[in-house]
């Protein structure tokens, strides 16, 4: 049977083949190389198009959109600057394994190589920051290579892929046939984890006398959450978290101690010190979490679950290695505990237990709650309290995204959105905006600094545009505080170029995007100021919190230390 | 420790430079690569030969299979295998005895005179490196004009081989 097949422009395919894979958003920016296609989604009604106000921000809105969905956020930019301006959003998205597919407008074929106008070597310069990525040379190849580009970014490890098309293939006609499925000689993630391994995994989980489950960001990914609260409750472990780990377990959980790491709770990492039995999933041992390598958990047989295994052995050697999709490993895992017939050692874990509890009980995350000044950790707890810890929460990078994984208790993943691998100022912003078109009904909240939030603060103007009622907490210590904060600590208070000198006023500022602008100076007015925010549910609200400039993040594991030689605050 | 490792991979524009980047972007030592296509022209083969420890070995493998274009690797120096390389060596052979010596150490080595100029000979010799390395040593340095190598190409012994 002949089948029709309609012939259509490069652009007009690319248009259709997104809407194949049920994209709602485009984030993007017009320039010459894309013309044809702006000018085919025009002629479209499918796909929203969100205008943004710099190529960083379409790729931190994308992003923003993928981590709370689950389904891969896609750019749209012009070749050149609009590509260069994207790399920085595609590395965040790339350190975060999260699927995004971003296309790059490119100068025609004709011209390529020849210093032409706006030209850059996109394929090129992402090359180390992408999943994988495409130049495409014949029209024939776009559909295809579109289908190619979303399976890869959505499956195994999640993570962005690049399409790079010349201008002249977007005017050029082909048939159209979009791919139903893909299969690739090359690629092929493994699913399913190894029966051998999983029956020896099952067998240390329960000979553990001192186990502790640490889980990253893998968990989310492969929205597993389900099967980790399940498998953590059948053996009654302690479980601690990374910052890009948070909310796949209920952070209210008895069981929960805590994110672990550099500003993570003390019984997390003294719990990871201790432990004779680690069970990794979907974490990567990143530096931050693991402190002095030779230092890392001395005493622990150590399981690791992860879908990519290059991140196996990478930075610390593991005893049993089990590469498959989280939740399918931990489903099987769960399965063959349960044939064992075997339960946990009960006594050894209720001694383990009292430990940590004991450590618990040293309240790591104290702070002074009589001060005269804000802190921005009272800011927290109060944010949670007002949004009853139910908000989609995004944050830039520095104290306050500390301040916000230590005190807002993430119950439900998807809610955490951060930048946690590459720690890219400018995030919080425009990642709201990706959640709040997402999730138009829901409270997000951007907490931010007044050092970060001006490096993607013209997306302020895409939120007015777009209606998003955003809610911007921002944390005004007039420091750039994590680097103030190393400077007061290693560099005898030396505090070289972290002032943020000439501030903005952020009310006024605010207010001349058309956003309500809130400025709050004391402690007391911290709860009203959260409460009428989010009580205006139509406008986005910025709310500058002028805090004690002093305040430094506690617990920390400094360079060079182990796990288990946490700096604590001190009370007066 | 030296490892040789072979892999199939995409005919794709592009291909090489993943590898290579992948290689400079993570401190991975080349020693050699080599690349060409196959009997099937959309896919090429490639011979890396690198050094480092065990688990930097392991390491460079697994980013090596992660990446897209990659279909099929392995490490040759885990089973018997067979390595070759070819030297193209362009040397002085101005008077008799220049020309006699050199003849009788291509003879020795197994080479080939390939191009006879009015003051210089053109020798091609294959081997494992260690060979190919003597012969370069055997010739008194001040005769070398120009040395190319080819860089190792690798395949197993016997019914072991890297096909999809």
């Amino acid at each position: 049977m002949a089948s029709e097949t309609e012939r259509l422009t490069g652009a007009e395919i690319l248009i259709r083949c997104l809407a194949a894979e049920g994209v709602e958003f485009v984030f993007g920016y017009p320039g010459g190389s894309v013309l044809h296609i702006y000018d085919a989604l025009f002629k479209q009604d499918k796909i929203q198009h969100i205008l943004v106000r710099h190529e960083q921000g379409a790729t931190h809105a994308a992003d923003g959109y993928a981590r709370s969905t689950g389904k891969p956020g896609v750019v749209l930019v012009t070749s050149g600057p609009g590509a260069t301006n994207a790399v920085t959003g595609i590395a965040t998205a790339y350190m975060d394994s999260i699927p995004m597919v971003v296309i790059t407008g490119q100068v025609p074929t004709f011209l390529i190589g020849n210093d032409a106008f706006q030209e850059v070597d996109s394929v090129g310069i992402t090359r180390p920051c992408v999943k994988h990525n495409f130049l495409i040379d014949d029209v024939k190849k776009l559909a295809s290579t579109i289908k190619k580009a979303f399976f890869i970014a959505t499956s195994g490890r999640q993570g962005p892929v690049v399409i790079d098309i010349p201008k002249d293939i977007t005017a050029h006609f082909a048939d159209f046939v979009y791919p139903e499925t893909m299969e690739m000689r090359s690629y092929k993630p493994i699913v399913v984890g190894h029966p051998g391994q999983i029956r020896k995994a099952a067998e240390l989980i329960l000979s553990a006398k001192r186990p502790m489950i640490y889980t990253g960001g893998g968990v989310i990914s492969a929205n597993a959450s389900e099967q980790l609260i399940e498998f953590t409750r059948l053996l009654g472990y302690p479980i601690t978290q990374t910052l890009m780990g948070l909310g796949s377990y209920p952070a209210t959980d008895s069981q929960f101690v805590g994110m672990l790491g550099m500003h993570g709770t003390y019984e997390a990492n003294m719990g990871m010190h201790e432990s004779d039995v680690l069970i990794a999933i979907g974490a990567r041992f990143d530096d931050r979490v693991t402190g002095d390598l030779p230092k890392f958990c001395p005493d622990a047989k150590i399981i690791h679950i992860d879908v990519d295994p290059s991140s196996i052995s990478k930075t610390v050697r593991v005893d049993i290695p089990i590469v498959g999709s989280v939740e399918q490993v931990l489903q099987d895992l769960i399965n063959a505990i349960r044939d064992t017939g075997q339960k946990p050692n009960a006594d050894a874990l209720s001694t383990w237990w009292m430990q940590i509890n004991a450590w618990r009980a040293k309240n790591c995350l104290r702070y002074d709650r009589n001060s005269e000044l804000i802190k921005p950790q009272f800011v927290i707890e109060k944010l949670y309290e007002v949004t009853q810890g139910d908000a989609f929460i995004t944050s830039d990078v520095g104290q306050h995204q500390m301040f916000a994984a230590q005190f807002y208790k993430f119950d439900k993943p998807r809610r955490w959105i951060n930048s946690g691998g590459l720690g890219t100022m400018g995030f919080g912003l425009p990642a709201a905006m990706g959640v709040q078109l997402a999730y138009p009904n829901a409270p997000v909240v951007c907490i931010t600094g007044e050092a970060s939030i001006q490096m993607c603060i013209q997306e302020l103007s895409t939120c007015k545009q777009f209606d998003l009622p955003i809610k911007v907490v921002n944390l005004n210590n007039r420091y750039m505080g994590m680097v103030r904060q190393w400077q007061e600590m290693f560099y005898d208070k030396r505090y070289s170029h972290s002032y943020m000198d000439a501030l903005p006023d952020f009310v006024k500022l605010a207010e001349s995007y058309g956003h309500v602008g809130l400025s709050i100076t004391k402690p007391a007015d911290v709860e009203g100021a959260l409460r009428e925010a989010l009580a205006i549910k139509d406008r986005l609200v910025f709310m500058d919190f002028i805090i004690d400039q002093t305040e430094n993040v506690y617990p920390m594991v400094t360079a060079g230390k182990g796990q288990h030689e946490m700096l604590e605050r001190e009370l007066a | 420790m030296r490892h040789t490792i072979s892999l199939l991979l995409e005919n794709e524009a592009g291909a090489l430079s993943r590898v290579a980047a992948l290689f400079s972007a993570r401190g991975y030592n080349i020693e050699s690569l080599t690349v060409a296509p196959t009997q099937d022209p959309t896919m090429s083969r490639m011979t890396i030969v690198t050094r480092g420890s065990d688990g930097v070995i392991e390491q460079i493998t697994k980013q090596l299979n992660k990446l897209i274009d990659v279909i099929k690797l392995v490490d040759l120096t885990e089973g018997t295998n067979i390595e070759r390389e070819l030297l193209l060596l362009k040397v002085k052979a101005a008077t008799n005895n220049q020309r006699e010596e050199i003849k009788r150490l291509v003879d020795i080595f197994g080479g080939r005179i390939i191009d006879v100029g009015e003051a210089n000979y053109t020798i091609e010799l294959t081997g494992k490196c260690g060979k190919i390395d003597a012969f370069i040593k055997a010739i008194e340095e001040p005769l070398i004009i120009e040395v190319v190598r080819s860089g190792v190409s690798g395949i197993s012994r016997g019914n072991k081989s890297l096909h999809i």
